[in-house]
C-alpha cells in the first residue's frame, strides 16, 4: 500500500502547497529562487544606472521611487549602498543556492539514487517555508523607514553595527534562511548515505550527487559560526553588548556610548569562516550539473571520474581553511598570512583536476551541441577565468593593490555568474523535459545562449581593467576620485551589456513558460541517458518508482563497446 | 594628473611597487598563457569530437598524462610565486624602516575624511584624547601636552618629502576604512581599536591621491585626500608653515629629526 | 518501509547500521558543535584581547551553577532511563522517567531564571561590559536549547507517545534521538559552566 494511489486524494493546498514530495517542494524552491535571482538582477541594473550615468536622473521608472531612495529620479548614495548589499545577499543566499540545492538538488537526488523521496519529507518542507519567509523579510527590509540593509553583504562592523533598522532585519532574515540551509543538508547528506538504490555504491553515484553530498557537509558545518556571528551582531545592536565594537569610538562627532572591549575582526574570522566555503556551495552543484549534461552529450563517460570525487573531497575540506584571504589586509602576522595563502595555493589544486577533467571528458565524444550542452560547455572557459583571476587575489602581495577594487568583482562574478548561473541554466534546459514531460524549445535557447554569453562578458571583462586601475568597489560614484576617472567610460559599456542582458532573457523566460503549453511531448528518456532519473516517467509520480530500482554498474556507461545502443541505463538488468 | 592613471596599473611612484607590480603582471602572463592552452584544447576538442553520421564516441580514450605533468607544474608554479615573489613582497611591505630614518605621521580615519597628525620638529605625537575631538581640532590633539606644542595636523592633506621613507601609524575614529595609495600601492584596512604602521617610500614628486578602500557609509565614494610628495626644501617649507603660531620649546637636538634638509 | 516506501525509518540500515533520523540528529549535532564552537572560539578572542577580564567566580553564582549542573547531569541519567524503559518495554516507568527529566530541565531553568533576575537588580546586563556579554549570550542561547528540549520532551511525554503503540520500534528511536539531543545540551553547559564561572 503506497501513497501514490491516495496523492490524488490530497487537497489542491497539500498537493501543491503544502506538499511532502520532493519534486513539488523542488519546483517551489526552483521557481522562487528563479524569481528572486531576477530580482537581485533588476536591483543591479538600477545600479547600472548611477554607475553609467552617476547624479543623473534615471528616466520613467526613477519616478516610482520614493523620495528616501531617489529624489527626483536622482539615486541617492543611501539607496545606492542598500541595492549593492541586498544584491549580493538576494543572489548568493535566495537565488543561487536555493536554486541550485533547494531545487536541483532536491528534485534529483532522490530519483538519481532511486530514492522514492527525501529521507525526512516533512523536515524538507519546513525548509522551504523557513527560507520563503527569511525571503520575504529580506525583501520587507526594503519598505523600513531608512531601507534594507546597506553594509555590503558582508555586513562589517561597526558599520554594520550602528546602521539602521534594515541591518536587524538582514539579520534576522539571515537566521531564517541559515536555519533553512542547515535542515536542507541534514535531509541531504542522511538520504545519501541511507536510501541508496540496490546496487548503487558510493563509486556509481552520478558526480552530481557527490557534489550535492559535499554541498551539504559545507553547509551543515560552516553555516553555524555565521549564526554564532548574527547572534552576537543582533545582540550588539538591540541588547547594548559590545561584541564587535572597540572602545573609543567617536561618530559623527560625538562619542559612541557602548561598553567596549570588542573586536571588529571577530565578526570577519566569523562571517568568513562560513563565507569561504559558501562560494564552494556556489559552484560544486554547478560542477554536477555540467558533468551529467556532459555525459549525456558526449556519449561517453566523464573523464578521471574517481579523481573528480577524491577533488571534490579534498575540496571540501580545504575549503575550511583558507577564509582569511578575505582578510589579508586586516593586519595579520606573517605567520598568518602565510598560512592562508599556502592553503589557497593548494585548494586551487583540486579546483584545476576538476576543471581539467571536465574538459577532457570531451576528448574523444561524439558532441551534441544541445542548448544544455552548450551552456555547459561556455561554464568551463568562464570559470576558467574566474578561477585563474583568484591567483593574483590569494597572493598577499599582489592583493595589496586589487584588494577591495573591481578585480574582486570580476573574479567572483565570472565564477558564479557565467560560471554556476549558466550551469544552473543548462541544467533547466536538460531536466525540463523531466519534471514538465515536454521539451524547451531548441531555437529559442541558442538565441538565449549565444546573446547571454556574449553579454555577460561585455559586462564583466571590463572590471579586471578598473581593478587593475584601482577603482575600488561600492563606490556610489567613481568620479570623485581621479585614479578611477579614466575607466569612467567602460561603465556606460558594461551598463548597456547588463541592460541587453536583461532583455536577453526574455527568451528564457517565454521558453520556460511556453515550452509547458507547446514543447514536444517526451517519454521518460529523451536524451537517451544513463542514470535512475530517466527510468522514471517524465514527470515522475508520487514515490518516482514502482519498486525500489536495482543498480547493475556505473552512471556514465555511454558507448559501451558490444553494446547495441550508446547507453547502458544503470539499473538495466540485461544487455543492452 | 592624468598621466599618472588610465586603463590597467596606476603610475609607480614607490620604491617597492616595481616589485608588486612585476608580481602582477607575471601572474597575468601565466593566466593567460594557462587559459589560451585551455581554449586551443577546448576548441579542438569541440570540433574533433562533433557529432556527426558514422562517427562515434570511444568508451575509454586513452589516458591523458599530459593533464597531470601541467598539475604538477602549476603547484610548482604557485609554490614558487608564494616562496620567490609573494612571501618576499609581503615581508619587505611588513618590514618597518627603522624609525629614526624616517617621517612618522599618523593618519586617523573618519567619515568621511583623513586627519593626518605630525609629530613636528621634536618628532613626538602629543598625547590625544577623544573627549577633545571638535571639528576644530579633528585628531583631539591636547595642546596642554609640551609634546604636543609643535604638532601639526591637517585634513586630506599628506604631505611627505621625496626619497624618504614615511611610517604612517592608521587608526579609526568610527568604522572600519582602508587607507589606499594608488602610486605608492599602499592599501592597509584601517580597524577601530587597532593602530596599524604601514611604510613607503616615494621615488617620484607629484600630486596623487588617497581614496578609502573599504565601504565606511554614505560618503564612502568621496573619501578623497591628497598625497603631495615634493622636494625635502619644499616639505620643510610647508611644515614651517602649518606650525602651530606659539612659541615653541627649543627643539629636542636628535641627530634623526624628520625636519633636517639632509641630502640623502 | 514507511506508507510513502522511505526505507530505514525503524530499522536500521544494513551497511550504516543506523536509522535515517539517528544519522539526522548526529549530523544537527554536528552543526551545534559548530554554533557553539562559533561562541567559544568569540570568547576565546574576547578574552585573549581583552586587557583585564574578571574572574567569574567574583562575578556569578557558582554555587547555584553548581547546583544547575547536576540537576543537568540527573536529566541525562533520567532520559537514558526513559529509553531505557521503553527498550524493556515499560511504558509507565519511560513515562515517569521522561517526566522527571522535563521537570528537572524546568528546575534548570528556574534557577537561571533566578541567577539573570539577580544580576537585572544589580545593574548587570549584556551592555555592562564584554564578560556579561558573553556569559549572558552563551547562556542565554543554551537556555534556549534547553528550553527547545522540553518543548520536544513534552511533545514526546503526551501527544508524540501515541506512536509507541502504532510503531514501538520507530517511537524508542525517537526517544533515543531526543536522548542525543539531550546528552548534547548537557555537554554543552559541562564546558560552559568550568568556562564561565570557573576559569
Amino acid at each position: 500500500m503506497s501513497e501514490k494511489q491516495h496523492s490524488h486524494d490530497l487537497p489542491f493546498w497539500r498537493k501543491y502547497i503544502f506538499s511532502l514530495d520532493h519534486k513539488v517542494i523542488g519546483i517551489q524552491y526552483g521557481i522562487t529562487g528563479l524569481l528572486f535571482l531576477f530580482f537581485g538582477f533588476c536591483l543591479m541594473m538600477l545600479m547600472r544606472w548611477q554607475l553609467a550615468y552617476p547624479g543623473q536622473p534615471l528616466p520613467v521608472i526613477g519616478n516610482l521611487f520614493s523620495e528616501r531612495m531617489m529624489v527626483g529620479g536622482i539615486m541617492l548614495p543611501e539607496f545606492y549602498n542598500q541595492l549593492g548589499a541586498m544584491h549580493g545577499t538576494i543572489m548568493v543566499f535566495l537565488g543561487v543556492v536555493p536554486l541550485a540545492v533547494g531545487g536541483f538538488g532536491n528534485y534529483l537526488v532522490p530519483l538519481q539514487i532511486g530514492a522514492p523521496d527525501m529521507a525526512f519529507p516533512k523536515l524538507n518542507m519546513m525548509s522551504y517555508w523557513v527560507y520563503f519567509l527569511g525571503g520575504v523579510a529580506m525583501i520587507a527590509s526594503f519598505f523600513l523607514p531608512e531601507g534594507a540593509a546597506q553594509s555590503g553583504w558582508t555586513s562589517y562592523p561597526p558599520l554594520a553595527n550602528i546602521a539602521a533598522s534594515g541591518q536587524t532585519v538582514w539579520l534576522i532574515g539571515m537566521v531564517f534562511l541559515i536555519t533553512s540551509s542547515l535542515l536542507g543538508s541534514i535531509n541531504f547528506i542522511v538520504t545519501i548515505v541511507q536510501l541508496r538504490a540496490e546496487g548503487l555504491s558510493f563509486f556509481r553515484l552520478p558526480f552530481f550527487v557527490w557534489a550535492q553530498f559535499v554541498t551539504s557537509f559545507l553547509l551543515l558545518l560552516a553555516f553555524p559560526p555565521l549564526e554564532a556571528a548574527g547572534v552576537l551582531q543582533l545582540m550588539d545592536r538591540l541588547a547594548g553588548t559590545s561584541f564587535f565594537m572597540p572602545s573609543g569610538l567617536v561618530v559623527a562627532g560625538k562619542a559612541l556610548e557602548v561598553s567596549g572591549g570588542g573586536n571588529p575582526l571577530l565578526w570577519q574570522h566569523l562571517f568568513w569562516f562560513l563565507a569561504h566555503p559558501e562560494v564552494y556551495v556556489l559552484i560544486l552543484p554547478a560542477m554536477g550539473i555540467v558533468a551529467e549534461v556532459f555525459a549525456t552529450n558526449t556519449r561517453k563517460p566523464i573523464y578521471g571520474y574517481k579523481s573528480m570525487v577524491c577533488s571534490v573531497i579534498f575540496l571540501g575540506f580545504m575549503s575550511f581553511i583558507v577564509w582569511a584571504h578575505h582578510m589579508f589586509l586586516t593586519g595579520m602576522s606573517a605567520k598568518m598570512s602565510s598560512f592562508f595563502q599556502i592553503t589557497t595555493m593548494i585548494i586551487s589544486i583540486p579546483s584545476v583536476i576538476l576543471l581539467t577533467a571536465l574538459a577532457l571528458s570531451l576528448w574523444g565524444g561524439s558532441i551534441r551541441f544541445s542548448t544544455p550542452m552548450l551552456f555547459a560547455i561556455a561554464f568551463l572557459p568562464m570559470f576558467g577565468i574566474g578561477g585563474l583571476t583568484g591567483l593574483p587575489l590569494g597572493l598577499a602581495a599582489s592583493d595589496i593593490h586589487l584588494h577591495d577594487t573591481y578585480y574582486v568583482i570580476g573574479h567572483f562574478h565570472y565564477v558564479v555568474a557565467p560560471g554556476t548561473i549558466f550551469a544552473l541554466f543548462a541544467g533547466v534546459y536538460h531536466w525540463y523535459p523531466k519534471v514538465t514531460g515536454r521539451k524547451m524549445s531548441e531555437i529559442l535557447g541558442k538565441i538565449h545562449f549565444f546573446l547571454s554569453i556574449v553579454l555577460i562578458n561585455g559586462v564583466f571583462m571590463p572590471m579586471f581593467i578598473l581593478g587593475l586601475a584601482g577603482v575600488s568597489r561600492r563606490l556610489y560614484d567613481q568620479m570623485q576620485f581621479a585614479h578611477a576617472q579614466p575607466t569612467q567610460p567602460l561603465n556606460v559599456f558594461m551598463s548597456v551589456c547588463a541592460w541587453l542582458l536583461g532583455l536577453a532573457q526574455i527568451p528564457f523566460i517565454i521558453n520556460i513558460f511556453g515550452s509547458l503549453i507547446w514543447g514536444k511531448k517526451v517519454d521518460n528518456n529523451p536524451w537517451e541517458a544513463t542514470t535512475l532519473e530517466w527510468a522514471a516517467p517524465s514527470p515522475p509520480p508520487h514515490g518516482n518508482f514502482d519498486a525500489v530500482p536495482e543498480v547493475y554498474r556505473g552512471p556514465y556507461e555511454y558507448s559501451v563497446p558490444g553494446q547495441k545502443h550508446d547507453f547502458w541505463p544503470q539499473n538495466m538488468a540485461k544487455e543492452n | 594628473m592624468q598621466k599618472y592613471y588610465g586603463w590597467g596599473l596606476p603610475y609607480n611612484a614607490s620604491a617597492y611597487g616595481a616589485d608588486v607590480d612585476r608580481l602582477i603582471y607575471l601572474l597575468h602572463g601565466f593566466m593567460i598563457l594557462l587559459f589560451v592552452g585551455w581554449l586551443i584544447f577546448l576548441v579542438v576538442a569541440l570540433f574533433k569530437f562533433r557529432s556527426r553520421p558514422g562517427h562515434q564516441a570511444t568508451y575509454k580514450p586513452d589516458h591523458f598524462k599530459a593533464p597531470t605533468y601541467i598539475e604538477v607544474g602549476v603547484a610548482l608554479f604557485e609554490a614558487f610565486l608564494l616562496i620567490g615573489f609573494s612571501f618576499p613582497i609581503a615581508k619587505h611591505v611588513r618590514t618597518l624602516p627603522p624609525k629614526g630614518e624616517a617621517l612618522e605621521v599618523r593618519v586617523v580615519a573618519e567619515q568621511f575624511a583623513w586627519n593626518i597628525h605630525y609629530p613636528g620638529p621634536d618628532g613626538v605625537f602629543g598625547k590625544t584624547d577623544i573627549q577633545l575631538m571638535v571639528p576644530a581640532n579633528p585628531v583631539g590633539l591636547d595642546r596642554n601636552d609640551p609634546a604636543a606644542k609643535d604638532d601639526i595636523t591637517v585634513i586630506n592633506q599628506l604631505h611627505v618629502p621625496v626619497n624618504k621613507p614615511v611610517i604612517v601609524h592608521l587608526s579609526s575614529k568610527d568604522v572600519i576604512h582602508s587607507f589606499f595609495l594608488p602610486v605608492m600601492r599602499v592599501k592597509q584596512d584601517v580597524i577601530p581599536g587597532q593602530n596599524v604602521p604601514v611604510w613607503f617610500q616615494a621615488k617620484d614628486t607629484g600630486n596623487f591621491e588617497i581614496a578609502c578602500a573599504q565601504l565606511c557609509g554614505l560618503g564612502h565614494y568621496r573619501m578623497r585626500g591628497f598625497l603631495i610628495v615634493e622636494q625635502p626644501e619644499q616639505f620643510a617649507a610647508w611644515q614651517a608653515k602649518y606650525a602651530p603660531k606659539v612659541p615653541a620649546p627649543a627643539p629636542v637636538q636628535t641627530p634623526a629629526s624628520p625636519v633636517t634638509v639632509a641630502k640623502e | 518501509m514507511s506508507d510513502n516506501g522511505i526505507r530505514y525509518i525503524s530499522k536500521p540500515h544494513p551497511v550504516t547500521g543506523v536509522t535515517n533520523s539517528k544519522l539526522g540528529i548526529w549530523c544537527f549535532l554536528a552543526s551545534e558543535v559548530m554554533l557553539f564552537g562559533g561562541l567559544f572560539s568569540a570568547y576565546v578572542l574576547l578574552r585573549a584581547s581583552a586587557p583585564s577580564w574578571p574572574h567569574g567566580s567574583d562575578l556569578l553564582n557558582v554555587p547555584l551553577a553548581t547546583l544547575n549542573t547536576l540537576v543537568l547531569i540527573t536529566s541525562s541519567v533520567t532520559m537514558v532511563m526513559a529509553w531505557a524503559s521503553l527498550a524493556l518495554k515499560d511504558f509507565s516507568k519511560y513515562k515517569r522517567y521522561m517526566a522527571a527529566t522535563i521537570l528537572l530541565a524546568l528546575v534548570f531553568l528556574a534557577v537561571k531564571s533566578v541567577e539573570y533576575a539577580h544580576k537585572f537588580e544589580h545593574h548587570h546586563f549584556p551592555s555592562t561590559n564584554t564578560f556579561y556579554a558573553i556569559y549572558f549570550t552563551l547562556t542565554g542561547l543554551h537556555g534556549l536549547h534547553v528550553l527547545g528540549g522540553v518543548v520536544v520532551n513534552t511533545y514526546f511525554l503526551f501527544p508524540g507517545s501515541a506512536l509507541w503503540k502504532k510503531d514501538p520500534e520507530q517511537f524508542k528511536g525517537r526517544i533515543e534521538c531526543a536522548g542525543l539531543y539531550w546528552h548534547f545540551v548537557d555537554l554543552v553547559w559541562i564546558f560552559l559552566f568550568p568556562v564561565l564561572y570557573l576559569l
